[in-house]
């Protein structure tokens, strides 16, 4: 907001640039502190998983279940897509459109491909005998799991709509704070897979 | 049974619903129905009378405006206020005939009463003490750091809109089925669908997490205000008071209303789809819940409290006439407060038998945060020191604070340690030392806010003399009330009795009543309060036109009362912690600035109260089983969401002549004013600037 910068010299177009400037830093600011919130919300999906760690109630374990070669390829398809989204960032900050948008779509396609494996896992494990309702630690296992394909999915349909808004405004200054906030939310999901490849499927397996 | 039957097979349309859900036959719900249904149509038919409600809708309901929201905050907390002090009343009362030969029972049956106890808890907390604080700070902290608007104004729309669900799903609660029976905190597996299986626990799941999600979202937006658009000079040590304690809440809020959050929607999965996070039997842990419940319990009281001690400081100040008192040390108490808050929850239940290593942790912990609590009590005793002390009714509320929050301290430490908590844990003395500090500590806190800034929110100044009653009536019926129980508490009296067998306690119990009478005195001299100076608003003993009713040190006071929508015509350069002193010493204070800026502002917007709202009808129907009510209201929602994603033309200026104009017309009411009050200038003149001189300025 010019008025705060108490810089009296700005001309009109300038105040313009200076405003998208800070809405621009505001509005990354603000994401990050969803991030932190977000952080939170897994980390005591996390400590619960790491209470329920034992809790089978002579139902069936991990142990009996994970494969680790399936989940070595979901991890896989994820780590990609945000390798992808990067040249997908490296071409909005060249403003290069086709670009972007290819590598937005090959994005698209592996979280799809990430979502449908972990949506296959669910049913075949279901199928196994380990539904939520098995034990406590099936329970904590799928919301933890799940939240985190929710956040995918969350960020598949954002994607979507992101399209649209590129196809009606190009490279504008608030679609430039949109992506920038999904890569962010993109690479975050990223991250706390790594943790849960760590902590759920790496300790479960052993 | 239709209704047992309703509740294992639900209705497709109407869910468990049927009308013997509504306690037509109640003798004490249905009168309040009756009022409550009667005095809503009464105010729709006043409304639309008066052709009122363009004015609404326009004006307010899809105002962005930070200063309206909090008001409607205010508003709210205040209808609640009301709502969950019946609760309180209903408690003693009940409390007291049953356990007098007489009455013998009481009036109200077990599962009413327990209603009540938990109604009461979850309103007082997340509907009267959050929504009274969030209004002030929503009007306030945007001006004391020269803000036009918080970061992200139609967030702060929504997050409004999102509590507002939550309270009338509270209230819904009370004529449309039951509420929760299971204590404030919901504790499994009490709170499990094998041992409430009826729909209260629910009503208590949907309203917090919908109006959780809105408390989150405003500690992202005031974290991101406070941190990005403070006025061209303010560092962070140079910020008021009530600014870093708000900055410091809404820091903890961000990261433990996610934990609130998670657990309920675990409580949900497991009422809702037979998941086993806190169950008894299939490996599911109660104690988890017990954990995770206060991991984000405890430190919301510190949420609760900070920005009650923000108040306090700002209005100790201004009316000592003095800079606050060690400045630097309040902003690391409340820092070092922050951080410790997160480390204290265990302490609400010792007797889990988590070994005495563990216990010992806790207990020490909890005994170190009363340091820097303690730290902030000298702090306000050295400011009033040697001070100008003027005690106005805000000041009044002030000392009661420090009178009352000092002794619930006090009684807080002795439920620290251990050994003592197994002889008190689950007695009477428990409730009697957090309602010490939460109304000794916190309301009174938002009191004296209240009363102080009452004249920039709205023009016009409370009475005095009201105001002094309102403080006097509610700090004697806080002893009245509690100082008993405190007695049965040691005497061995457990909480949320429904029955007392004990008569040696019944006399306790009517000194008790007394308290609760004198502060329904308090509560209904502040209603009176309010009502009569907005109605004598053009009276010049009410009306502010100064903007400055106080001769005060901070930002907030540099604009006209009510403020322009804009805040401020100019944001001046911050030099000083108390910038509009340095002003006005400097005689530059309500000076026409040499050019005016046009300003950008944000546009109104529908979202806020048609998104917020729509959560009303999905937490209606996942309360009672409605799926396809559910289902519509989450495909609107997204609707709305993805229509207000593609608007364009979402803000505008205010042009110069505009700007100009509004500003002339407040400049030239202030013209020729002086600045300081007759009586304070001379303490006034002698300060020096903060950062040469911390504090220790004398007014002599």
């Amino acid at each position: 907001m010019t008025a705060l910068t108490n810089d009296h010299d700005l001309h009109d177009h300038d105040d313009h640039h200076h405003h998208e400037a800070e809405a621009a830093d505001r509005y990354m600011f603000g994401f990050w502190l969803y991030i932190i919130s977000d952080c939170l919300l897994f980390s005591t999906l996390f400590a619960t998983y790491a209470v329920m760690g034992q809790s089978f109630a002579n139902g069936i374990t991990p142990h009996e279940l994970f494969d680790l070669n399936f989940v070595a390829v979901e991890t896989a398809l994820l780590l990609l897509s945000s390798f992808t989204f990067g040249m997908a960032m490296l071409g909005a900050n060249v403003e290069n459109m086709a670009k972007t948008k290819f590598w937005l779509i090959i994005t698209a396609l592996l979280g799809l491909s990430f979502l449908g494996m972990e949506i296959y896992e669910f049913i075949h494990f279901s199928h196994e005998g380990a539904t939520p309702q098995t034990s406590g630690y099936w329970t904590s296992f799928y919301s933890l799991v799940a939240t985190h394909g929710l956040h995918v999915t969350a960020g598949l349909i954002w994607m979507f709509f992101l399209f649209i808004h590129f196809n009606r405004d190009g490279f504008s200054h608030e679609n430039k704070i949109r992506l920038a906030c999904l890569s962010l939310f993109w690479h975050f999901l990223d991250i706390i897979w790594i943790c849960v490849f760590s902590f759920v499927y790496l300790r479960g397996a052993m | 049974m239709v209704q047992t039957d309703l509740i294992k097979d639900p209705h497709v349309l109407t869910g468990k619903l049927h009308w013997g859900v509504i306690p037509f036959h109640d003798p004490v719900v249905a009168p309040v129905m009756a009022a409550a249904v009667l005095g809503g149509l009464l105010l729709v038919a006043f409304i639309t009378y008066k052709k009122l409600w363009g004015y609404l809708w326009s004006e307010w309901f899809t105002s962005v405006d930070h200063k309206k929201i909090g008001i409607m905050y205010c508003i709210v907390a205040l209808v609640m206020l009301v709502r969950g002090f019946s609760d309180a009343i209903m408690m003693r009362t009940h409390q007291a005939l049953s356990t007098s030969d007489s009455f013998g029972e009481g009036f109200l049956p077990p599962e009413h009463y327990d209603q009540i106890f938990t109604a009461h808890g979850v309103i007082m907390i997340f509907f009267v003490a959050t929504p009274l604080m969030i209004g002030i700070m929503n009007v306030i902290m945007p001006l004391q750091i020269g803000a036009r608007d918080v970061a992200f104004p139609f967030l702060n729309s929504l997050s409004f809109y999102l509590f507002l669900v939550g309270a009338l799903l509270v209230n819904i609660s009370l004529f449309v089925g039951e509420f929760a029976a299971v204590g404030w905190l919901a504790y499994t597996p009490l709170s499990g669908i094998e041992y409430s299986p009826g729909v209260g626990v629910d009503y208590w799941i949907w309203a917090l997490q919908i109006s959780g999600i809105g408390t989150t979202l405003t500690a992202v937006n005031f974290v991101a205000t406070i941190l990005k658009m403070r006025a061209p000079g303010m560092t962070m040590m140079k910020m008021p008071v009530f600014t870093w304690t708000t900055f410091c809440a809404n820091i903890i809020a961000l990261v433990i209303f996610p934990i609130l959050t998670v657990a309920i929607a675990q409580l949900t999965l497991d009422r809702y789809l037979d998941f086993n996070f806190f169950t008894n039997d299939d490996g599911g842990n109660q104690m988890m819940w017990v954990n995770l419940i206060w991991a984000w319990g405890h430190p919301e009281v510190y949420f609760l409290v900070l920005p009650a001690f923000g108040m306090i400081s700002e209005v100790t100040a201004t009316f000592s006439r003095k800079r606050l008192f060690g400045y630097v040390s309040l902003i690391w108490a409340t820092i070092a407060i922050t951080i410790l808050s997160f480390l204290v929850w265990l302490h609400h239940f010792f007797t889990m038998g988590s070994g005495a290593s563990v216990n010992a942790f806790f207990g020490i912990m909890t005994m170190i945060i009363g340091i820097p609590t303690g730290v902030k009590l000298y702090n306000w005793i050295f400011t009033m020191y040697k001070g100008r002390v003027e005690l106005t009714a805000s000041m009044w509320w002030v000392i009661a604070m420090l009178i009352t929050f000092t002794v619930g301290g006090m009684t807080g430490v002795m439920l620290s340690i251990p050994a003592n908590d197994f002889m008190l844990h689950n007695s009477m003395f428990v409730p009697a030392h957090f309602h010490n500090v939460i109304i000794g500590g916190a309301v009174y806190g938002y009191f004296a806010g209240f009363t102080y800034w009452f004249p920039k929110a709205t023009g016009v100044k409370l009475n005095e003399t009201l105001g002094k009653w309102s403080v006097a009536l509610w700090f004697f019926g806080y002893f009245f009330a509690w100082v008993p129980l405190y007695i049965t508490g040691f005497d061995g009296m457990t909480r949320r009795l429904q029955y007392i067998d004990n008569p040696e306690w019944q006399a306790y119990m009517y000194i008790a009543i007394i308290g609760v009478a004198l502060i329904a005195a308090g509560i209904g001299t502040q209603v009176f309060n309010i009502a009569w100076s907005l109605y004598n608003r053009n009276n010049p003993k009410y009306k502010d036109e100064t903007g400055d009713p106080w001769d005060a040190h901070t930002l907030e006071w540099y604009t006209t009362s009510p403020p322009q929508f804009y805040n401020f015509g100019d944001v001046p350069y911050i030099n000083d912690r108390d910038p509009l002193l340095e002003m006005k010493q400097k005689g530059i204070a309500y000076k026409r600035p040499e050019k005016y800026e046009r300003i950008h502002m944000p546009k109104n917007t529908w979202a806020g109260p048609v998104l917020g709202l729509l959560t009303l009808p999905m937490g209606f129907g996942f309360v009672w089983h409605i799926w396809w009510m559910v289902i519509a209201a989450v495909v609107a929602i997204f609707a709305c969401w993805v229509k207000l994603n593609f608007e364009r033309d979402k803000d505008y200026y205010v042009e110069v002549p505009e700007v100009e104009a509004i500003e002339g017309k407040f400049l030239k009411s202030n013209e020729g004013r002086s600045y300081y009050f007759e009586k304070n200038a001379k303490y006034y003149k002698k300060w020096k600037p903060s950062d040469q001189n911390d504090s220790t300025v004398v007014a002599k």
